[in-house]
């Protein structure tokens, strides 16, 4: 394994060949998928592509029918539980914003700093690193200002980037994100794409998403899936001119 | 100055209920007669449960019809011992009836009163623990947990009243009357009022570690698991540990009342630890409010002294009312007496404030805005709020 990583660069998450079928219906269909260290991926495919099943194969909420899913060079997703996979550095963000509403913004991040700790230690107050962190993580999201407030009454944008932010102080090594932008208006949608390219300095990104103007604004490289395959995968600037994109989009356009 | 004042304010509100009550527990065996305090003493040793069942079931969502059983193991390991120093040399009157000869084994360690009360206490703990750890790892969740616990109360409480020779059968253990505690004859006014103050001083201690559990941010995830059990999970935390320790504390916290019960009621029988019991005490955490632990102690004193006033004088009607008053509180009270108090507090609470910023309105509109405002203003963002975190 060593040998591998010295001459290629490493993947961060390795999706070999998965089969996800729900009685019959493939909704991942012998995908080959990955990515490396330090990247930030978009993800892009129309309704029922299969996107969010990726992730749930990805996260070992779903298991594949045939196929591995490989995570940080030798972790073999099917062989954990879901919080080992998040303690092993892979956080994810669900489609629905799920922050816990009768909690304040402050009190959301504190109940997921301890995530790593034993259980017992979840007893005491936070330590200043703790503070600290959950401090830098509120500059970096943008709720500073609304620390106090129960995250029940937040906008729907500030929800998502709460929930972006809770996953940012257990410091992953990957994030995938199901739709961060989707119901946002197109400033918040704008700072939230800033947000994600700050956030890939520091871990490997995947972001799911329908936006085409989003993606074209904020992404490198993307991946397109159709029908649970893998339709192309390159350069946005490539991907957007690809005919086989152009048919899958217009087609189901408006759909 | 005005800090000051808001802060004190906050501190006479969360502990002020609280130790109003301190004070009416430690005050009582002046007030009241030998036969009420021990009644009283009882009802407190409910209450102990109560707070128990209101960390798991109340914040954590798991309603175990366990309590019961777990009060009652309790209960026979601190009888056990009572029973051990009544009978002097001989043998528990109930093992000679049954023709046993000799103490059985493990009967014996229970002459030690360090290990009748440390076993006592935690052998439910390890029972609720072991069996808690394999139902939440298999995810056994809702009306199976349930059930589960209570077919386990149901089993016992039978192989109990079987075991006629080792346990006491359908009686129980009793004739406690001629044991000694620290020299003072168990029904010595003495040893009675002791007991009942350290009954009352294990409640606030129960109250305040639930209070600090809660609060935390452990108690925080209990809340968590108990709305969305799968976020939490994703968020990188083991629920099997969390649920397995607030199973296992609640059990010993009942095994705590149970032994606490033992002493001042004089007698613990099967049927202070089957089904019906581990029934009412839900009842008692359902009526006082859930996730209030105030209420739960409230509501386990309410229910109690309703049941004696109405045993005392209509025993017929009484089971009858305690169903009637479980349904109704579910239908009218679905948070609870104390959870509803608290959202008709926190309704006055914006009324006062809307006439308060608005008093001009107040003058002029007042006969049609008395009239409309329950109905219109008051919904309002923040009381939803409030609502929604209690
Ligand atoms: N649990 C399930 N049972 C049955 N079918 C499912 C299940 N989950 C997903 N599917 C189906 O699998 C296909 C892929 O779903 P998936 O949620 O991955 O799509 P998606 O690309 O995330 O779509 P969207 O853009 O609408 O979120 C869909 O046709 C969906 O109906
Ligand atoms: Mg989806």
């Amino acid at each position: 394994m060593n040998v591998q990583t010295h001459n290629r660069p490493e993947k961060i998450l390795d999706v070999q060949n998965v089969t996800v079928s729900f009685d019959g219906f493939k909704a991942l269909d012998g995908l080959d998928f990955s990515i490396q260290k330090g990247e930030l991926r978009f993800v892009i495919g129309p309704n029922g592509a299969g996107k969010t099943t990726l992730l749930d194969v990805a996260t070992g909420k779903t298991r594949p029918a045939s196929g591995k899913v490989i995570f940080n060079g030798g972790v073999d997703v099917a062989h954990e539980m879901e919080h080992t996979l998040v303690r092993k550095g892979l956080s994810r963000k669900f489609q629905t914003p799920s922050v816990f509403g009768s909690l304040s913004v402050y009190e959301n991040l504190e109940a997921t700093v301890g995530f790593n700790d034993p259980t017992l230690s979840l007893l005491r107050g936070l330590t200043r690193e703790e503070e600290a962190l959950i401090h830098d993580t509120l500059a970096l999201i943008g709720l500073m200002d609304r620390m106090q407030v129960k995250a029940g009454i937040l906008a729907h944008g500030e929800k998502q980037w709460l929930e972006i932010g809770m996953l940012l102080v257990q410091k992953p090594s990957l994030l995938l994100l199901d739709e961060p932008v989707a119901g946002m208006t197109r400033q918040e949608r704008n700072r939230t794409g800033e947000l994600l390219q700050s956030i890939a300095h520091r871990c490997s990104v995947v972001v799911v998403e329908h936006d085409m103007e989003f993606v074209r604004n904020f992404a490198k490289t993307v991946t397109v899936l159709h029908l649970g395959q893998m339709l192309c995968e390159g350069a946005v600037e490539d991907v957007q001119r690809d005919e086989r994109v152009v048919k899958v989009y217009l087609g189901r356009a408006h759909a | 100055m005005k800090a000051k004042e808001k802060l004190s304010f906050a501190l006479l509100r969360h502990w002020g209920p609280v130790l109003l009550l301190a004070v009416i527990f430690l005050l009582a065996p002046q007030v009241l007669t030998e036969f009420r305090l021990s009644q009283l003493g009882k009802f407190l040793t409910f209450a102990i449960v109560a707070v128990g069942l209101d960390l798991i079931w109340g914040y954590g969502g798991m309603l175990s019809l366990g309590q019961g059983l777990f009060f009652g193991l309790g209960a026979y390991g601190f009888a056990m011992y009572l029973k051990l120093q009544a009978s002097g040399d001989k043998i528990p009157d109930f093992m000679f009836w049954s023709g046993l000869k000799s103490l059985p084994w493990f009967w014996q360690p229970f002459q030690t009163p360090l290990f009748a009360i440390v076993a006592a206490l935690i052998i439910p703990a390890l029972l609720a623990g072991v069996l808690g750890y394999f139902l939440f790892r298999s995810r056994v969740q809702g009306v199976y947990f349930s059930i589960i616990t209570q077919a386990l109360t149901l089993l016992t409480s039978i192989w109990f009243i079987g075991q006629q020779a080792y346990t006491g059968g359908t009686n129980g253990i009793t004739n406690l009357g001629s044991a000694k505690v620290f020299g003072y004859s168990l029904l010595s006014s003495q040893a009675q009022h002791g007991f009942y103050y350290l009954t009352a001083f294990c409640l606030l201690g129960v109250y305040i570690l639930g209070r600090w559990l809660t609060s935390s941010r452990f108690g925080r995830l209990l809340v968590a698991l108990r709305d969305d059990e799968s976020r939490v999970r994703f968020l990188g935390y083991d629920p099997v540990v969390i649920k397995t320790l607030v199973f296992a504390l609640s059990a010993m916290i009942a095994a705590l009342a149970g032994m606490l019960f033992v002493p001042q009621v004089g007698i613990i029988s099967p049927s202070s630890m089957g089904v019906v019991p581990s029934i009412e005490m839900v009842v008692w955490v359902a009526l006082g409010g859930r996730s209030t632990l105030l209420g739960a102690i409230l509501g386990a004193l309410a229910v109690n002294y309703g049941k004696s006033f109405f045993s005392e004088s209509y025993p017929d009607i009484w089971q009858t009312f305690l169903g009637l008053l479980f349904i109704g509180s579910v239908l009218f009270f679905p948070t609870g007496v104390l959870g509803a108090l608290k959202s008709a507090t926190a309704r006055l609470r914006t009324l006062a404030a809307f006439w308060v910023v608005r008093p001009g309105l107040a003058e002029s509109h007042k006969p049609r805005a008395t009239h409309a405002l329950p109905e219109v203003v008051l919904p309002t963002m923040s009381q939803r709020v409030e609502g929604g975190s209690s």
